[in-house]
């Protein structure tokens, strides 16, 4: 048990070391931009209107003068006492902004994540109990195909025909136009929630799917699956047993790991469906400088990313037999 | 079963088409760059036709002049970063396996730290630190795609180091270059160039989507991502030949890559040689 805790507490202390990582290399790159704050949200033309104390009061307001180190000392300060700053387009907290979109974000990308990772673990397990035939090879298109397709496109056809053309489901946002946000319904959402999941879910798809039947060929060319085989068990026997065993590990791997793929669709997604989220708060902010809310949403995927690496790792501990008697073994031996 | 080929000559044959048809879009796309800029609103708004395969826009520019020419700039800048990329892997994963732990140590938690940032947001901060445009998506998409590849190469060299080839060969006294040369250098370049190719994919798909996202390519330019970004506001309206087809010409050649990629795979890897 310390051991796993030890090991926990490695992995801890490296995401942390991690994270400080990703703040600053963001920081950094967005103080080396080229881009005037001033002018991508003030304008050309307000600028030349408007007096020296005016500019230089605005200016004080994005930070452009204030050296970047600086600036990243404070806010790393700032951030070790829970607070992320303020959002300069939205002048309210970051962390309030945040939590709202990530409430958001968190259930499309939630459902994308398992709709996922099932169905690709279950056309995985078809195409390769029918390798070579043409369900095998249907579905091997398939997924080059979706692989090659740019989730926004797919985001923009799944529009056009469900909502432009049959009129089933709305054309966008995270709930009805004008309505207050105490007269959303779940319904409302879920309505709203089901073309951006649904073209989530299909672009995350290839990848485990390919995956799985990789792993399931290689098993299925086995000596033990041969042996079984001349057992007499029954194909489905085979895989269970079998199969599912032993691509359980890499499995777990692919699809905690798919976590930043998936962020990555979403931003798309969300910006197609104007779909109130984490990824199109990303969108906006950097569209309009607002370095705070940008740091914040990239500091939060990078913490998803790496929670969800951490968790495949502790579950190998759980999964995987091989491991668990390594841990059984270092604590007698500890114990002794 | 009775076959004219076998499977190792269909692979070269279907890569040979793969890089003809991407060969004539970028040719194609290079020559009609000019006739992509053409208004003419006395044909605006019209939907497939004969004269128009792919209809025209608001302004009455050829959408499939525009199209094709937005594709030739999209693989253009995808074979352009996808090489950069490579090299950055070649030179980051060959430098952790051979310099010693430290090295190794830094230059993974590196990895893990551009890999931690989903792809997407580390290209648009990256073309945000260099302005944006045409300089900041191609920065942006050369600098983020590198590190899966050098974890590979990383991976393949530290085994190649310690396979009983290589240690015989030092024991018999060929200095580390000849052995680079010799031995390591024919392992490597099959997964190199495969790693390469299936890296455009990839940088074509991101550089479409930022600049769909208005962080890429300037809107003047008739790139992918622009022609579907502009074709949003058309949606509702019914125009869906804006969309659709740009759309369905990108998958496709995303797909030729792959393709392309996936076969010569299969040429160059020396377990598959016998097929």
């Amino acid at each position: 048990m310390a051991h796993r805790l030890g090991f926990a507490g490695k992995k801890l202390l490296r995401m942390v070391l991690l994270l400080l990582g990703v703040s600053l290399a963001a920081f950094l790159l967005m103080s080396a931009s080229p881009l005037d704050p001033l002018q991508t949200n003030v304008g050309q033309a307000a600028l030349g209107t408007m007096s020296q104390e005016q500019i230089a009061q605005l200016e004080d307001y994005w930070g452009v003068n204030d050296p970047p180190l600086e600036r990243y000392l404070g806010w790393l300060t700032d951030v070790l006492h829970g607070d992320l700053g303020t959002s300069l387009l939205y002048r309210v907290p970051v962390t309030q902004v945040l939590a709202e979109r990530l409430k958001n974000s968190l259930w499309l990308m939630a459902a994308a994540w398992v709709l996922s990772g099932a169905l690709g673990l279950l056309l995985g397990t078809v195409a390769a109990a029918c390798r070579g035939r043409w369900p095998d090879r249907l579905i091997r298109g398939w997924c080059l195909l979706i692989s090659s397709t740019p989730a926004f496109w797919l985001a923009i056809l799944l529009l056009m025909v469900f909502s432009v053309w049959l009129g089933w489901l709305p054309i966008g946002l995270s709930a009805p136009i004008g309505a207050q946000a105490s007269a959303v319904t779940l319904a409302d959402r879920l309505r709203h929630a089901i073309l951006p999941a649904l073209t989530l879910s299909v672009t995350g798809l290839a990848n485990m799917t390919l995956h799985t039947r990789e792993k399931l060929c290689d098993v299925l060319e086995s000596d033990y699956v041969l042996f079984a085989r001349a057992r007499g068990e029954s194909t489905r026997s085979i895989l269970w047993h079998h199969g599912l065993r032993n691509m359980a590990l890499p499995a777990i791997t692919l699809q905690f790991g798919s976590i930043s793929e998936i962020f990555g669709g979403s931003v798309l997604v969300e910006q197609v469906f104007s779909y109130q989220g984490l990824g199109q708060c990303a969108v906006t902010a950097g569209l309009g400088s607002d370095l705070p809310l940008l740091l914040g949403v990239t500091v939060v995927s990078a913490a998803l990313v790496f929670g969800g690496n951490l968790i495949a790792d502790l579950l190998y501990g759980v999964v995987d037999p091989k491991i668990r008697a390594r841990v059984r073994a270092y604590g007698r031996k500890g114990g002794a | 079963m009775d076959r004219l080929l076998n499977q190792r000559q269909r692979a070269l044959l279907l890569s040979a088409f793969a890089a003809l048809a991407l060969l004539a879009v970028t040719v194609a796309g290079f020559l009609l760059s000019d006739a992509a800029m053409v208004t003419d609103f006395s044909r605006k708004n019209l939907a497939p036709c004969l004269a128009y395969p792919f209809g025209t826009d608001w302004m009455g520019r050829d959408m499939l002049a525009r199209t094709l020419t937005g594709l030739s700039l999209s693989i253009r800048i995808g074979v352009l970063t996808a090489a950069v990329s490579a090299v950055v892997a070649l030179a980051v994963g060959t430098a952790a396996a051979t310099l010693g732990r430290r090295v190794d140590a830094v230059l993974s938690w590196c990895i893990d730290l551009v890999m931690g940032i989903p792809h997407i947001l580390l290209v648009i901060l990256i073309s945000l630190a260099f302005g944006k445009g045409f300089v900041g998506v191609v920065a942006g998409v050369a600098l983020s795609h590198w590190t899966s590849l050098a974890r590979l190469l990383r991976g393949e060299v530290l085994q190649l180091r310690s396979a009983p080839y290589v240690l015989t060969a030092e024991k018999l006294g060929r200095t580390r270059l000849q052995v680079a040369r010799d031995h390591l250098l024919p392992h490597l370049l099959p997964q190199f160039l495969t790693g390469l190719i299936l890296l455009f994919p990839h940088a074509i798909l991101h550089e479409a989507s930022v600049t769909f996202l208005g962080f890429g390519l300037s809107s003047e330019q008739p790139a992918i991502g622009v022609i579907l970004s502009e074709s949003m506001s058309y949606l509702t309206t019914g125009k869906w030949w804006l969309a659709f087809f740009p759309g369905l010409m990108l998958v496709a050649t995303v797909a030729l890559f792959a393709l392309l990629g996936d076969r010569l795979r299969r040429i160059l890897d020396p377990a598959t040689i016998h097929q």
